[in-house]
């Protein structure tokens, strides 16, 4: 899971102007949410248990205490202001590391960040464990061999897949409803056990990055835009004749 | 040997991906940028077709890269065939289009190469020797300028719209195609994909649409849909809508536009009763032209639009219809 700027956070550029100003709200990377929910919702069809990792500075923890009092079982923290500037690689790498004496037989990440959205650690993080993925997941079914997921295609289309496990999928949101904590889960979570990771731990792992952020920006307004104005059948006709004449799709 | 960059097109449901000229049209356009060499390829199982299809294009060459192990369409297969080719021929930059299929498979075949992918990227510039792509960031809120820290082969993938497919500018004559049949090893291929199927019975494919009428909040009611509908109609587009339309059911969600719906680039978006929340507006963006109505003059809709009308949907869009109809009856 990864904690990302609200939403609706006005952003501010750092000094170098290559990444933003740290003094925003913080929350839960919306598809993460949606993971977490489908691998609680799993465990209580199946029994087992939820882990949840997220790298990260001190605050990040929030994401995680959030996940074990909805219901996860322990969660490990790789905790360093450094991983917030690793690309997909070297997070993906991390988490490997991190996760490398565990025995998972399913990783669930949310399909992409509201921060970076590069939609790509899962699947990297697949490929370095050896595991079979498969991504936009809106179903997960345990089967003979392991198990059926229905991919979401685009336009509309969808596609069962078996797979065996070990497994990552990357989920969509939408693909349940989630829950809130409970009073007794926030309770509870504060005696679950929590694994911080240093930065040292997993550095052996890890390589300079293999793209940069050369400069991040407010995009520029490119477009003139053209005020229609009058009475609505006079607008009316107006746009008509931009249609026909100027943008030709009469 | 001059550098090469390498553009893979999409097939899908025995046709190309139309997505894939603009991929082409980006890989013209940074092959005049460098002096790079452009060629193309295809994958899949019996593509020789397809790869005569993008040789009309100007491009150096067309490879056509096959195996029966490529039908279905699988993120193992598709990443081995690629890793073979691509480690046989180093090409200096790998350009698909931002698709969910590729989206399946680029970040493993980057991972697997010891390389990465900049993705979802809206443009490109360079900078001295430099090549920087350009991506949105926070939900379009922020761009980003990225480079490779790396050695190539470079991946870059581009956002639906990001370019325009009809500048494709055709070759002089058919570039050559070249038929490469890739080993994929048992046990390579570990998912087994069914039937592709929809959902919805009459699921549109809006990404193909030239002409979407889209409405937002500002319809109030279901019942208003109707009103849309037959401007849609009229003007011989499709009905879209942004998501509290489609989350409230009052339109299937394969008609959604945005960050969790479809990406368009019709020729014509005309954006009724839409705010312009950035998760709808990254959607639709790269539209040809955009025509906004709304009552709120400060909706960020009119950031990006062509045409502006402020002003309330149902007294605009009934005379609208008409003049609509006319237009096309005396055409």
């Amino acid at each position: 899971m990864k904690q990302v700027p609200q939403k609706d956070a006005p952003l501010k550029l750092n000094e170098a102007a290559n990444w933003i100003r740290e003094d925003v709200s913080y929350e839960v990377n919306e598809p993460d949410a949606y993971a977490l929910e489908e691998a609680l919702r799993q465990k209580e069809k199946h029994s087992g248990e939820v882990v949840v990792i997220t790298s990260g500075p001190a605050r990040a923890q929030q994401v995680l205490r959030e996940a074990l009092a909805k219901g996860a079982d322990r969660a490990i923290h790789l905790e360093d202001n450094a991983f917030v500037g690793l690309d997909a690689l070297n997070t993906a790498r991390a988490f490997a590391a991190a996760i490398k004496d565990e025995k998972f037989d399913l990783i669930f990440t949310g399909l992409q960040s509201d921060d970076y959205g590069y939609a790509q650690t899962g699947v990297v993080l697949a490929e370095l464990l050896g595991w079979p993925h498969a991504t936009i997941i809106m179903q997960i079914e345990k089967n003979e061999g392991g198990i059926r997921v229905k991919r979401e295609l685009e336009a509309g289309y969808f596609q069962f897949v078996d797979m065996p496990l070990p497994a990552v999928l990357t989920i969509q949101s939408g693909i349940n409803k989630l829950r809130y904590a409970t009073l007794i889960g926030i309770k509870q979570a504060k005696n679950k056990p929590l694994r911080k990771v240093a930065l040292a731990e997993v550095q052996a792992s890890l390589t300079p990055n293999l793209q940069k952020v050369e400069k991040l920006y407010v995009p520029q307004k490119t477009k003139k835009t053209e005020m229609i104005e009058g009475p609505a059948a006079e607008v009316a006709k107006k746009l008509v004749d931009k249609l026909r004449n100027e943008v030709r799709v009469l | 040997m001059p550098e090469t960059i390498l553009v893979v097109v999409e097939q899908r449901e025995g046709k190309l991906n139309r997505v894939s000229w603009e991929t082409i049209t980006a890989g013209q356009a940074l092959a005049a940028e460098t002096g790079w060499a452009l060629e193309a390829a295809v994958v899949g199982n019996g593509v020789a077709g397809f790869a005569n299809e993008v040789a009309a294009k100007k491009v150096a060459r067309v490879y056509a890269i096959d195996s029966p192990r490529l039908e279905p369409y699988t993120p193992d297969a598709f990443a081995a065939a690629l890793k073979q080719f691509i480690e046989s021929r180093q090409p200096k930059l790998v350009l698909m289009p931002h698709t969910y299929q590729v989206r399946d498979f680029v970040p493993k075949l980057a991972t697997a190469l010891g390389r990465t992918a900049i993705s979802d990227c809206i443009g490109y510039k360079k900078n001295g020797d430099k090549l920087l792509f350009t991506r949105q960031m926070f939900q379009g809120k922020l761009a980003a300028d990225v480079s490779f820290t790396c050695d190539s082969p470079w991946f870059v993938t581009f956002q639906n719209g990001a370019f325009r497919g009809d500048q494709a500018a055709a070759g002089a004559g058919a570039a050559p195609v070249e038929a490469v049949n890739v080993q994929i090893a048992d046990g390579v291929v570990r998912n087994k994909p069914q039937e592709v199927f929809k959902e919805a019975k009459q699921a549109v494919d809006l990404t193909q649409a030239e002409i979407i009428v889209s409405i937002g909040r500002g319809i109030k009611e279901q019942k208003n849909i109707e009103l849309a509908r037959q401007l849609a109609d009229a003007l011989g587009g499709e009905l879209a809508a942004s998501r509290p339309i489609c989350d409230s059911g009052w339109l299937p969600m394969d008609r959604q536009i945005g960050s969790s719906g479809q990406t368009v680039a019709p020729k014509l978006y005309l954006a009724l009763g839409i705010s312009g929340a950035i998760q709808h507006i990254v959607g639709m963006k790269g539209s040809r032209t955009i025509v906004a109505v709304n009552k709120d003059s400060e909706a960020p809709i009119f950031e990006i639009a062509d045409y502006a009308v402020v002003g309330n949907l149902f007294d605009i869009v009934p005379p609208l219809i008409e003049e609509v109809k006319k237009a096309k009856a005396g055409s």
